[in-house]
C-alpha cells in the first residue's frame, strides 16, 4: 500500500540530491538562473508512477545560488508483488528540496535539505559538499557527505474489501513505527584530458542502519497443498554498507557531437554486485535541435538472503523475495530531443527549450518467478519474470 | 675551565650545526622542488577550451532530468550511487 | 655562519618563484593581428596611449557578460588617450562575429586565431585583461571576470591616464 512496495526503502530521497546538488556542473562558475517544469511517467509491470517536477534556481548576489525543487510521484499499483499479497493501491509521495551553492574563489560549497513524505514513510536528508578546481581548472575534486533520517510506518486497511480492489479506508497502524538512518560519503574527480576529452571518476560509500525492510512485502516458502507455497513476512538485516565506483569518458567528435561511455561497479554487504555499462550519443542538428540516444546494460547478482522460493519456513535468519534484490539483466534504450525556441515578448528569458525523452527498460530476471502462475506451473517452476517498462519525460526549461 | 668542559661546549654546536644545515638544505631542496619549479602547467590552455565549453559537452544538460533518470534506475535495481559529477566546462574565472 | 648562509639561500629560493611569476613592470610583448575592421593592427600603433587588452571568446559566459561594460569604459576614456582592444582567441571567428552582430562594440576587435598572442601574454584564464601604460609597460593583469571587477580596471585606468 505504499511506494515502498516498489522502491528500495529510503533511496528515493537520496536521489533527489541530483536535482539540487547536480547544478554546480561548471567548475568555478555558479549555475545559471533557471526554471524547469517537468512531467514524468513510468509504466511497467502494472505499476504507473506519474507526476510533476518543478525546479527554480536563482542567484542571490554574485556568490550564492539558491535552488528549490518540488517533486511528486502519483503511484497506481497493481504490480506482481501487490497482486500476490495485497490489494491495488493509489498513493502520492511529495518531496521538497532546498539547496544552496556558494562560490568563493575556486571553491564551491553546497548545502541542501530534502524532505519526502508519503502516507507511510517520511524521509529527511541533509547534504554538504565541497568542490575545488585545481591545476589550471583542468581538475575538479568534489567531496560530499549526506545524512538521512527516515520514519517508517505501515498502512492498514480499516475496512474489509475484496483483494482485487482498492482499500476504501487506509489508516496508519499505530503499533508500527520504525526508523532508519543513512550516511553517505562521496568523492568525485573530473579531469580534462585533452581539448576534446573529459573523464570523471566517482566513488561512493553508504551505510544504512535500522529498519531497512518493507513492511508489506513477503517471502514464500514451499509447502504442501494449495498453491504449493505459503507467504511469510520478510526479514532483513538491520545494517548495510555499500560501495560504488564509476568512470566516465566524454568525447567531442569533429562534426560537433559527443560520445559518452561509462561504467559503474557496485557491491554491498548484502552481496549484491551490480555492473552498469552505458553509451550515449548527442547530436545537435538544424540550429535549434539536439538529439540524444543511449544504450544501457545492467547486470546484478542476488542478495545473499534472497530467494524466490525458500525450501521451508524459517529457512534462515534473513529472508527476502524483493525483485530488486534478485539476479537479473536489463537493457534500457533511450531517445531524446531538445528544441530551442525564442519567446519574443519576454526578453528577460535569454534561452528556452522544450524537451522530450523516452526510455524503454527491459528486465529479465534470472531467479525471480511469476508466483501468480504457481497453480498452472507449480511453485518454483513458474516462468522467470520479465518486465518491460516505458518511461517518458517531457519538460520545459527557461534560463532568465 | 677544564679542557673537557671546553671540548664539550665546542662539540655541541658543531653537531647541532650539521643537523641544522642538513635540515635547511633539505628544506631548500624541497622548496625548489615544490615552489622553485613552476606549478603543473595546464596542457589545455584556457583559450583552447572551446569544445569543452560547448553545452553538449556538459556532464548533464538538465539536472532534474538526470536526477529523475537516476531515480528510475535505483528504484528498480539493487545498485545505487557514484552517479554525480561536477566539472569540465569553460574554466572561466 | 654557514647555517645563516644556508638559511638565506633557502629563503631566497622560496621568494624567487614569486617574483618571476609577476609580469607587471615588464614591457608588453609586441604583436600584429588582423582586425574585424579589415586591416592589420599592431600594438606599436598605440604607443603613447593607455591600452587595455581583453582576451575573450564567444563561448565564455563571463567574457560575454563583461563586454557591454568594456564598451562603456571605452566610450568614457577614449578621448583621454585610452584605447581598448578586444583580442578574440577563437580559431574560427564565425561564432564571435555572429555574437558581435547582436552585441556590437565600438572598440577594435582583433583575431588571434593561432593563439600566438595568447601565449605571449601567458593568458591563464578566460577572460584575461592586461593594462599597458603609455610607455608600453604592463601595469595590471586581471584574470577572469566577476561583476564588480570593472572597478579595478577603472582605478588603474584613471591613474595611468594621468601619467
Amino acid at each position: 500500500m505504499s511506494a515502498r512496495r516498489l522502491l528500495p526503502p529510503f533511496l528515493r530521497t537520496l536521489l533527489a540530491l541530483g536535482a539540487v546538488a547536480a547544478p554546480a556542473l561548471l567548475a568555478g562558475v555558479l549555475p545559471e538562473d533557471e526554471a524547469d517544469l517537468m512531467y514524468h511517467s513510468y509504466q511497467g509491470g502494472d505499476i504507473t508512477v506519474r507526476g510533476p517536477s518543478v525546479l527554480i534556481r536563482k542567484k542571490v548576489g554574485d556568490s550564492l545560488s539558491l535552488t528549490y525543487n518540488y517533486y511528486e510521484d502519483m503511484i497506481s499499483s497493481a504490480s506482481i508483488d501487490v497482486k500476490l499479497s495485497a490489494s491495488p493501491y493509489h498513493e502520492i509521495r511529495k518531496q521538497n528540496s532546498f539547496g544552496a551553492d556558494y562560490l568563493h574563489g575556486k571553491t564551491t560549497y553546497s548545502v541542501g535539505y530534502i524532505y519526502s513524505k508519503e502516507p507511510d514513510y517520511i524521509a529527511s536528508t541533509t547534504y554538504y559538499s565541497l568542490s575545488q578546481d585545481m591545476f589550471g581548472d583542468l581538475t575538479t575534486v568534489t567531496l560530499g557527505y549526506r545524512r538521512g533520517w527516515d520514519q517508517v510506518y505501515r498502512d492498514l486497511c480499516a475496512a474489509p474489501h475484496p483483494t482485487d480492489s482498492e482499500c476504501p479506508d487506509i489508516i496508519n497502524d499505530p503499533t508500527f513505527h520504525q526508523r532508519a538512518d543513512h550516511w553517505g560519503y562521496t568523492f568525485g574527480l573530473t579531469q580534462i584530458l585533452t581539448r576534446n576529452l573529459l573523464a570523471t571518476l566517482n566513488y561512493e560509500i553508504d551505510t544504512d542502519q535500522g529498519y531497512l525492510a518493507n513492511p508489506y512485502r513477503q517471502i514464500r516458502y514451499a509447502s504442501t497443498g494449495g498453491a504449493g507455497f505459503t507467504l511469510a513476512p520478510q526479514i532483513y538485516p538491520n545494517t548495510r554498507t555499500s560501495n560504488a565506483a564509476s568512470v566516465l569518458l566524454k568525447y567531442y567528435l569533429p562534426w560537433r557531437a559527443t560520445l559518452t561511455g561509462s561504467y559503474r561497479f557496485y557491491h554491498d554487504t548484502w552481496d549484491v554486485t551490480g555492473s552498469t555499462l552505458e553509451a550515449d550519443y548527442t547530436l545537435p542538428a538544424w540550429k535549434r535541435w539536439i538529439f540524444d540516444g543511449s544504450v544501457r546494460y545492467y547486470t546484478q547478482t542476488h542478495a545473499s538472503f534472497f530467494s524466490d522460493l525458500f525450501p521451508y519456513a524459517n529457512y534462515s535468519n534473513f529472508m527476502a523475495r524483493d525483485r530488486e534484490l534478485a539476479a537479473f539483466d536489463s537493457w534500457t534504450l533511450g531517445l531524446g530531443a531538445t528544441y530551442e525556441f525564442d519567446i519574443p515578448r519576454a526578453p528577460w528569458i535569454h534561452k528556452s527549450t522544450a524537451n522530450i525523452r523516452y526510455d524503454r527498460m527491459m528486465i529479465d530476471y534470472k531467479d525471480y518467478r511469476d508466483a501468480l502462475l504457481a497453480a498452472q506451473y507449480g511453485a518454483g517452476n513458474e516462468p522467470l519474470y520479465k518486465l518491460d517498462a516505458n518511461v517518458l519525460e517531457v519538460f520545459l526549461s527557461i534560463w532568465y | 675551565m677544564d679542557r673537557g668542559g671546553e671540548q664539550r661546549v665546542r662539540r655541541a654546536p658543531a653537531a647541532s650545526g650539521r643537523r641544522a644545515r642538513a635540515a635547511v638544505l633539505g628544506a631548500l631542496a624541497l622548496a625548489a622542488a615544490l615552489g622553485g619549479c613552476a606549478p603543473i602547467e595546464p596542457w589545455v590552455k584556457p583559450y583552447e577550451r572551446e569544445h569543452l565549453a560547448d553545452p553538449i559537452m556538459a556532464l548533464s544538460r538538465n539536472s532534474i532530468a538526470a536526477s529523475y533518470r537516476d531515480h528510475m534506475f535505483e528504484t528498480r535495481e539493487g545498485s545505487h550511487g557514484a552517479t554525480g559529477a561536477v566539472g569540465g566546462g569553460c574554466g572561466c574565472n | 655562519m654557514r647555517n645563516r648562509i644556508a638559511a638565506i639561500i633557502a629563503a631566497a629560493a622560496l621568494a624567487l618563484p614569486a617574483l618571476a611569476a609577476d609580469p607587471t613592470g615588464a614591457p608588453a610583448p609586441q604583436f600584429t593581428l588582423g582586425s574585424k575592421a579589415g586591416s592589420a593592427v599592431s600594438l606599436a600603433q598605440y604607443k603613447g596611449q593607455v591600452v587595455m587588452l581583453n582576451f575573450w571568446a564567444s563561448w565564455c559566459g563571463p567574457c560575454r557578460q563583461e563586454m557591454p561594460l568594456l564598451e562603456s569604459i571605452y566610450k568614457k576614456y577614449n578621448r583621454l588617450g585610452f584605447t581598448l582592444i578586444g583580442v578574440n582567441v577563437e580559431p574560427d571567428s564565425n561564432a564571435a562575429n555572429e555574437w558581435l552582430k547582436q552585441t556590437p562594440v565600438s572598440f577594435p576587435i582583433l583575431y588571434d586565431k593561432d593563439s600566438k598572442v595568447s601565449k605571449m601574454y601567458d593568458v591563464a584564464g578566460m577572460p584575461s585583461t592586461v593594462i599597458i601604460d603609455r610607455t608600453g609597460k604592463v601595469r595590471m593583469l586581471h584574470r577572469g571576470y566577476k561583476p564588480g571587477d570593472e572597478n579595478e580596471y577603472l582605478d588603474s585606468i584613471r591613474t595611468l591616464v594621468r601619467e
